[in-house]
């Protein structure tokens, strides 16, 4: 039973370390990409946030095929490993994070592109009339007016890697340790009839399910009471 | 014109943004108030966005007081270009209080600042900010948004302020608010100011200097009276055509409550509450407040009758005429609009080159705080 629980606190840690760092991944990716898309004006932007938005459609288990392709030692992933000679990245648990940063880009891009384009060019234009470089309208002026964006990206990036369960099996597999996350670990403990770990860890999934969507919904709330 | 001249704004501003064809090119003076003033859609804004830098349009000249701010082959980017923009709504930053959103251009280097800067206590007491310092935008008026948003803009130490329409969002007490302060910031301040307006009350009490725009195109630049009386321009054909210029108070009469102003080439009894003498001061006769005699009237109400010069003559409508006045026997004083019937023309003989007398039956004192 302690050896039980101890598996399972494993892949809880396990899975708030993966869904961590995705959401600071995706943070540092998502946010010159979410202002690329608010602001340029070129064509292919909605090309580009298609693509972006793929995961939302796809079935999980076409990702993580592709990626298994990609990363495979046949892919390029495995090629460009094996050259500096390292090994791959399929059913590891660096696969892992690179699996759900793609897998969650959408619901990070999404919210902080929306919160950017809702701020309009005027304040970046008065900003820039009061001396500000791009750089400092930037951080001090668009940054801060798209918080709500930010607060509601990370949070859904976060809960939305911890939700993963197709692309974790396809890539990641399930080594206790390394890439057994809660969602993986629910379906082993049904299989093996252990209803009562299976149970813990679903009912402390639907609370926090819960509580994620409470805190956009009170976010947005906020933000809305604020003027925008 | 890409000579950069001291003491000047020169800009010549030409190109196509979708349908809309921009030739406008001006050279004014980099002191006092100059206003843009032109129908909606004429391109005022865009003239002002092009100085900001906001716009760009290739191949495109502007300098600022002899520094070239784009030619041919150079672009200044707005944030190094040193000047105030005030929106037509406030624009404040709902994310800092108003202390932070007046800092925000601020030079911040302590020490960067030069012998002509304005200060913060300045700002705050010639804008009345005190008591909305520690506020958020979102808890202020509309006029005290957009006083908030003319300090920031001065307090970034600009060389030129753009106002594009600071007002006409405002209802009609707010602006009624707002004046006094910037009256009060164009005689305190020597910052040259460019002032987008379709109103031209606002202008006649700010302005002196005024550049006329329609369909993109620069119909007129020059001193505000002067557009005002030029008869090839539509403001002195308009129904309510006036000149406004200003005078120097000499006297005040308080048996009669009398203001006696000198206009140069000659001076004006104005009913008025006192005003201190050598103040200058902001008057607009409009054209139907004016008349001709052919002889100086010996027995007349009318305090202020002075000898002029028909200039010239325009037609306004079947049974009216608006005469271009001069002021002075030699024709080269203030110009004036009298509007009188045709038939008192024709009656009266007038024809343009003549000396007449201007019977002047009203002159109103436009600075706002002199309204009493």
């Amino acid at each position: 039973m302690g050896g039980l629980t101890g598996d399972l606190w494993q892949s809880v840690w396990l899975t708030i370390e993966l869904a961590s760092i995705t959401t600071v991944i995706l943070l540092a990716l998502g946010t010159p990409l979410a202002w690329w898309l608010a602001r340029s004006k070129a064509w292919w932007t909605e090309a580009v946030a298609a693509v972006i938005a793929l995961p939302l459609v796809l079935p999980p288990t076409v990702l993580g095929f592709y990626l298994l392709v990609a990363l495979g030692p046949d892919g390029p992933g495995g090629v460009i490993a094996g050259a500096w000679g390292g090994r791959t990245l399929a059913f590891t648990f660096e696969g892992l994070v690179f699996g759900s940063v793609l897998y969650s880009m959408p619901f990070v891009v999404q919210p902080i592109r929306n919160a950017f384009a809702a701020i309009g060019d005027r304040p970046i234009e008065v900003a820039a009339t009061l001396r500000a470089s791009p750089r400092r309208a930037f951080w001090t002026v668009a940054v801060p007016l798209a918080r709500p964006g930010f607060l509601t990206g990370a949070v859904l990036g976060f809960a939305h890697t911890v939700g993963e369960f197709g692309l974790v099996l396809m890539i990641g597999g399930n080594i206790p340790g390394r890439t057994k996350v809660l969602s993986v670990a629910i379906f082993d403990y049904v299989e093996a009839s252990q209803w009562r770990e299976a149970n813990i860890l679903a009912s402390g999934m639907v609370i926090f399910a819960f509580a994620i969507i409470l805190t956009i919904t009170l976010i947005e709330k906020r933000g809305a009471r604020t003027g925008r | 014109m890409n000579i950069a001249t001291p003491g000047r704004i020169q800009a010549a501003f030409r190109g196509e943004l979708g349908r809309f064809r921009l030739d406008a090119r001006f050279d004014i003076p980099a002191r006092g108030v100059t206003a843009i003033f032109g129908p909606s859609g004429c391109g005022k804004t865009t003239v002002a966005r092009c100085l900001a830098g906001l716009q760009y349009l290739p191949g495109n000249f502007c300098a600022i007081d002899g520094d070239i701010w784009q030619h041919e082959t150079m672009f200044r980017p707005p944030h190094r270009r040193p000047i105030g923009y005030v929106f037509q709504e406030a624009s404040l930053f709902e994310h800092l209080p108003v202390r932070r959103n007046l800092l925000y251009g601020a030079p911040r280097r302590r020490g960067a600042s030069g012998p002509d800067d304005i200060g913060f206590d300045e700002v705050v007491a010639l804008l009345g900010l005190v008591k909305l310092l520690g506020r958020f935008p979102q808890n202020l008026s509309g006029g005290e948004r957009q006083r908030v948003a003319i300090g920031r803009a001065l307090l970034s130490q600009p060389r030129l302020l753009l106002m594009d329409e600071p007002l006409s969002a405002l209802d009609r007490l707010t602006k009624d608010e707002i004046m006094p302060f910037l009256e009060r910031l164009h005689e305190r301040l020597s910052l040259p100011v460019i002032y987008i307006s379709h109103d031209m009350t606002e202008i006649e009490r700010l302005a002196s200097h005024l550049i006329l725009m329609n369909e993109g195109k620069v119909l007129g630049v020059g001193p505000l009276p002067a557009l005002q009386s030029d008869p090839a321009l539509p403001l002195a054909h308009a129904r309510d055509a006036a000149v406004s210029f200003d005078g120097t108070v000499m006297a005040y009469d308080g048996t009669y409550g009398l203001v006696t102003l000198d206009i140069g080439h000659g001076q004006l009894l104005v009913p008025s509450p006192p005003i201190a003498a050598g103040k200058r001061q902001r008057l607009r006769i409009t054209a139907s407040d004016v008349s001709l005699a052919r002889a100086a009237p010996q027995h007349s109400s009318i305090l202020n009758v002075l000898p002029a010069r028909i200039m010239s003559r325009l037609s306004a409508g079947p049974s009216e005429v608006v005469a271009v006045l001069a002021l002075g026997s030699g024709g080269s004083g203030v110009r004036l609009l009298a509007r009188i019937t045709l038939r008192s023309w024709d009656m009266l003989q007038l024809a343009e080159g003549m000396d007449v007398f201007a019977q002047v039956k009203g002159v109103s004192l436009v600075s706002g705080r002199s309204d009493g």
